[in-house]
């Protein structure tokens, strides 16, 4: 297959060229190959987006979201690797559900889902998972995704452990006792709304904890939807003296703060809570400086039921493939805080990484993973039009910047404006 | 009015508070002379919908409509149906189907009648909610306030007491402060709210800044049921160095009122000799508290 006339990302640099696929490999890249193909003409390329934090729902909650719904948003969204967290019912801390999401993926047949594992059986901070049998079928991290494994010598087993079979812990960082039911970040705006609000310690110590952990043992770790500036300072500190440590950020936490929570709009309700402005800023610094890696979506979908209650009723989360992308070019790239190529690297070159995924990067020999971007698209984000099954966003009525036009995987249109 | 629904003071202007003000203290002048069938809301129906535990703000909502002639349904609903049960969308549809003009609603998440007000055609009264606010108790506040000292302009209101959880103390503090007056608050730092400081109040570091020359000191109930967390040791500790008694009140001014939104836990926010004292308009709020939401619901149904 021939992709050509693309503006092509390659080694950091947008070059004129044409893609060359064979057996789901990029099998060459230069100016004017001959032959026909897809024209991309006035389109730029990138390395397929890989979501490391990625809610499907399936098993056991079809109504929010499930792994056909949920892979169909991710190509629209321009991701071509999603890993799945295992809050599912049954959890994914198994063999079994391992296989059947992994099976479900294949015949759905449009971007790759990772399936990552539960670090305790059923999530229930008690025993060790079966992180090698979950391994052999097929996951790429544990995590305890939703809240934090509450005993630190679990935590410190579960880090050794999984390193035993080349496995990243990747940290959900909560202090419940200090959450106590709070369900906003603690400050001006929860006096304002009366809504329970949360410290940002109760998740920066448990940040912490994390980073003392993969310091003592050596281990790397990776920390998930950093929302706070202290989290950001912690993790810079802990980069600076050599600990292995990566970290994620999402996209509401650097577009958004929680001046948004008062219209009680319940679809600003998600875990770790919008910050403050101080914060958001930090998150931007954090991104600019290489503190934080990764840009993830946390895509939490949920029905309309869920949401439309009163706010401390409602499911955390935010439905987020499908705004990711422009979100994070506008608020980035199109505002000159970083070049496309940094972005490109925050949303696939460095969650490859981080798992030791293959793809994120336009090469010859790597996966004929990639998209079709128009950046300079405007358009306005309108939750119907979504493909996922949640709707669920504190985005609706936005305007953004940059289209995904194709997603290729295996060097297949997987998605096609 | 052109309002709908009184869902807070922090989204009223001035004008509209000293407007029910006014109208309360009018309602205040005919109770006294025993008017209790007035016939502002003959043809009006409302309902009651608490899912909080409440005798007398729910009493005095009640008498309040049927005074002016509504006809009047109460729903008590126990706070853990709000889980279990129907949602509160759904209620509301039910509710405004069967022609209710008016939902009063006391409800234990903030935000509730938000939810309910976007939802129902009917006129919705938030009879507090959460920690969020409690808009006719801060309103019969002012009532009883104006009608002793004539203004709200220029007084010096000192709340002591749960600020944390009191929707009281928020909604107090956006009334007063929208009509000018001074606002001081003491309590436990376990029990003040984050940046409460940034929105008006002045949080003193004693009883004694907090209650030197003021004009009104308010105590706050101490919800029990909200303590879980260990935010002060005992209530005996709390009434000692936390609770106001005569001699706290000898920092006031000599003129100064004692005010309590009740129920109070008699000698632990205030001791009882403070509460069935002279200076003590504890009774007299609750009259201005069937005024203030007699004026509430004729207003919000012109």
């Amino acid at each position: 297959m021939l992709y050509r006339n693309g503006t092509v990302l390659i080694g950091g640099k947008l070059k004129k060229a044409d893609i060359r696929t064979e057996n789901g490999k990029i099998a060459e890249i230069a100016p004017d190959l001959n032959g026909k193909g897809i024209d991309l003409n006035g389109l730029t390329v990138l390395p397929g987006l890989i979501d490391l934090h990625v809610h499907l729902r399936e098993p056991g909650f079809e109504r929010k979201e499930d792994i056909e719904s949920g892979s169909r948003a991710a190509v629209k969204g321009g991701f071509t690797q999603i890993c799945c967290m295992p809050n599912t019912k049954p959890a994914i801390d198994g063999k079994v559900v391992v296989s059947y999401i992994k099976n479900r993926a294949r015949e759905v047949n449009l971007c790759k889902v990772h399936p990552i594992g539960a670090i305790t059986e059923g999530q229930e901070g008690k025993n060790l998972a079966a992180i090698g049998a979950m391994k052999k079928a097929g996951i790429v991290a544990v995590s305890e995704d939703g809240k934090s494994v509450l005993s630190t010598k679990l935590m410190a087993n579960a880090m050794q452990y999984a390193a035993d079979f080349g496995l990243k812990c990747l940290c959900h960082c909560e202090d419940g006792s200090l959450v106590d039911g709070g369900v906003v970040n603690e400050g001006y705006n929860s006096t304002l709304t009366g809504l329970k609000g949360s410290l940002r310690a109760a998740e920066d110590i448990v940040v912490a904890r994390e980073i003392l952990l993969a310091e003592s043992l050596d281990l790397p770790v990776h920390i998930c939807h950093v929302s706070t500036y202290s989290a950001v300072q912690l993790i810079r500190e802990a980069k600076a003296r050599g600990v292995k440590v990566t970290a994620e950020t999402c996209p509401h936490y650097f577009t958004l703060t929680d001046d948004a929570i008062l219209s009680y709009d319940t679809n600003t309700k998600v875990n770790p809570p919008l910050r403050e402005e101080r914060d958001r800023l930090a998150i931007v610094a954090g991104l600019k400086d290489g503190t934080l890696d990764c840009i993830v979506t946390d895509h939490a979908p949920h029905h309309e039921d869920d949401k439309r209650v009163e706010y401390d009723l409602a499911a955390f989360g935010i439905s987020g493939l499908e705004t990711s992308f422009a979100l994070s070019y506008t608020a980035l790239v199109k505002s000159g805080e970083m070049s496309l190529a940094e972005l490109a690297d925050k949303m696939s070159g460095n969650p490859a990484r981080t798992l030791g995924l293959e793809g994120g990067r336009l090469e010859v020999g790597a996966p004929a993973d990639f998209i079709a971007v128009d950046p300079d698209e405007e358009w306005t984000v309108d939750p119907g039009k979504f493909v996922s099954k949640g709707k669920n966003t504190p985005f609706a009525g936005r305007k953004v910047f940059g289209k995904v036009k194709y997603t290729v995987v295996d060097g297949e249109v997987k998605y096609k404006e | 009015m052109k309002r709908k629904d009184l869902l807070g003071l922090r989204g009223l202007e001035a004008e509209e508070i000293d407007l029910f003000l006014r109208e309360g203290l009018d309602m205040k002048r005919l109770l006294k002379q025993n008017g209790k069938s007035l016939p502002y809301l003959r043809d009006k129906s409302a309902t009651i919908l608490f899912y909080e535990n409440s005798t007398r703000t729910r009493s005095s909502f009640e008498l309040a409509a049927k005074y002016m002639g509504a006809k009047v349904v109460n729903i008590s609903a126990a706070s853990s149906s709000v889980q279990k049960g129907e949602t509160l969308v759904d209620t509301g549809k039910t509710l405004d189907a069967m022609k209710n003009d008016f939902i009063v609603m006391r409800h234990p998440m903030g935000g509730a009648p938000h939810l309910l007000a976007e939802t129902v055609k009917a006129h919705v009264v938030n009879a507090g909610d959460g920690m969020n606010e409690h808009p006719t108790q801060a309103l019969l506040d002012m009532l009883t306030m104006r009608e002793r000292f004539g203004k709200i302009e220029g007084l010096t209101v000192a709340i002591l007491g749960d600020i944390r959880h009191s929707r009281v103390a928020k909604s107090n503090l956006f009334g007063l402060k929208k009509l000018g007056a001074e606002v001081r608050m003491f309590a436990p730092r376990t029990l003040v709210p984050a940046e409460i400081g940034k929105m008006g109040a002045k949080i003193c570091d004693s009883r004694e800044e907090a209650a030197e020359g003021a004009d009104v000191v308010m105590g706050l109930r101490i919800q029990l049921e909200r303590q879980h967390g260990g935010n002060f040791p005992s209530l005996g500790e709390y009434a000692r160095f936390y609770g106001v008694n005569d001699e706290i009140m000898k920092y006031a001014s000599k003129n100064a009122i004692v005010m309590h939104p009740g129920p109070v836990n008699r000698g632990v926010e205030l001791t009882s000799g403070l509460i069935d004292g002279e200076s003590s308009l504890i009774e007299d709020q609750v009259l201005s508290g069937i005024a203030v939401r007699m004026a509430v619901l004729k207003l919000l149904a012109e």
